[in-house]
């Protein structure tokens, strides 16, 4: 069990702790890999083979090729990793933010140009809550 | 000041003028011109590296680069077209004795790639020169894996830093940079967080009261400044290293670069 974390109730947010560090280990380090191209190469060659290498949870293994970002953080995924992966598929951070906020690309575009998510209501998870 | 990927990709590949990124670079003209006329001796460059030298295998607080050169990283999609980085391993070494000695166990690093948290800062103050015009030591402080160090720590590790450069037996003209920030979260619903009340205020605070900022916990760090704003505390590492009093030279601030609020600050010592 994690212990409980004064930072837990920010709404839409995963702390990367020394914890998270742990369970998402292999995640993480499957995703810096893919920073070598011959790795790349093989990743693409099969997904599943590849995932294979690394001792990884079949979780964290579907939600990799299911390109689920939320889940891959939930699943102790660091978003600086996971830009290796996204980046793989030609995908900027833009791109996969907009996704993680359930919002198309211009959506979240138009939000960074009007000023960006603002701190109003996006405090606490008492603010998402009342929000339902 | 700010280091967002997006903008050495903007530079790199030519998109410097367009509307959206001119905004951006406009408010780096006179910070251009600035460094220009300073001429430093050497860059001191604290920043943080994004799980590219450093993997969750060893994740040290605080390392500074002793090498002679760090080669620019392929972060996925080949190197920047930016000129390799050129050490200053004489003073580096040096730093590293003093801030050591001075109860700062840092990590010495000789061999390491330096990613965009060190070439985008270093493109925003040179554009696209053949080679920098001067050697740099990166310092790399850890802000991927929660907790990084507290602002508090990094402010006195700045008060070492200036002491470390002070007894140096050259002289030398270092310009210190702090860098990462400011309000932002790249990750889960949340993403796309930006307080310019909170940046505007902490960039007012930097000149005049920073260390009211030393007090500023993580939790509300990550909560008034977003997941990834957390990198602010890099600021006080530089602010540390320079006297109490200072004049603010330059002030730029700036809504969106990509995911991010754009900060930028140059202060000078009195004398």
């Amino acid at each position: 069990m994690k212990k409980a974390n004064d930072y837990d109730d920010i709404p839409g947010t995963t702390v990367f702790d020394a914890q998270r560090s742990r369970q998402g280990y292999h995640l993480n380090m499957f995703c810096m890999s893919l920073m070598k191209p011959e790795n790349r190469a093989a990743f693409k060659e099969g997904e599943r083979v590849y995932l294979d290498r690394y001792p990884m949870t079949e979780a964290q293994k579907q939600a990799v090729l299911g390109r689920e970002w939320n889940r891959m953080i939930s699943l102790g995924g660091n978003i600086y990793y996971l830009a290796k992966l996204f980046f793989n598929d030609q995908k900027s951070f833009q791109h996969v933010a907009a996704i993680m906020t359930g919002s198309t690309q211009e959506e979240y575009a138009a939000m960074m140009l009007k000023g960006g998510r603002p701190p109003k209501g996006n405090r606490y998870l008492s603010d998402w809550k009342k929000r339902g | 000041m700010s280091h967002v990927p997006a903008i050495g990709a903007a530079l790199d590949n030519g998109k410097s003028g367009e509307p959206y990124w001119k905004k951006v670079f406009d408010g780096f003209e006179k910070s251009k011109e600035w460094i220009r006329k300073l001429k430093p001796d050497v860059i001191l460059l604290v920043y943080n590296d994004h799980a590219v030298a450093f993997s969750l295998d060893i994740i040290p607080t605080f390392a500074l680069g002793c090498a002679a050169e760090f080669p620019v990283a392929d972060e996925g999609w080949g190197p920047r077209p930016v000129p390799k980085v050129i050490g200053h391993p004489e003073l580096a070494a040096h730093i590293a004795q003093s801030v050591i000695l001075d109860e700062f166990d840092l990590t010495v690093v000789n061999k390491m790639e330096v990613d965009h948290g060190l070439t985008v800062p270093l493109s925003l103050m040179y554009g696209q020169p053949k080679e920098w015009p001067c050697p740099v030591i990166p310092l790399a402080v850890n802000v991927v894996v929660y907790p990084p160090p507290t602002g508090n720590r990094c402010y006195h590790l700045g008060r070492a830093l200036r002491k470390a450069i002070r007894s140096y037996d050259k002289d030398l003209r270092v310009v210190v940079f702090g860098t990462g920030g400011m309000s932002h979260q790249l990750q889960g619903p949340r993403a796309g967080f930006i307080n310019s009340k909170f940046d505007r205020s902490f960039l007012a605070r930097m000149t005049r009261d920073p260390k009211a900022l030393t007090r500023i916990t993580h939790l509300e760090l990550l909560r008034e400044a977003g997941s990834e704003g957390i990198e602010l505390v890099m600021w006080l590492i530089m602010r540390g290293a320079l006297d109490e009093k200072v004049k603010e030279v330059h002030r730029f601030y700036h809504v969106p670069a990509s995911n991010t609020a754009v900060g930028h600050l140059i202060l000078e010592n009195l004398k």
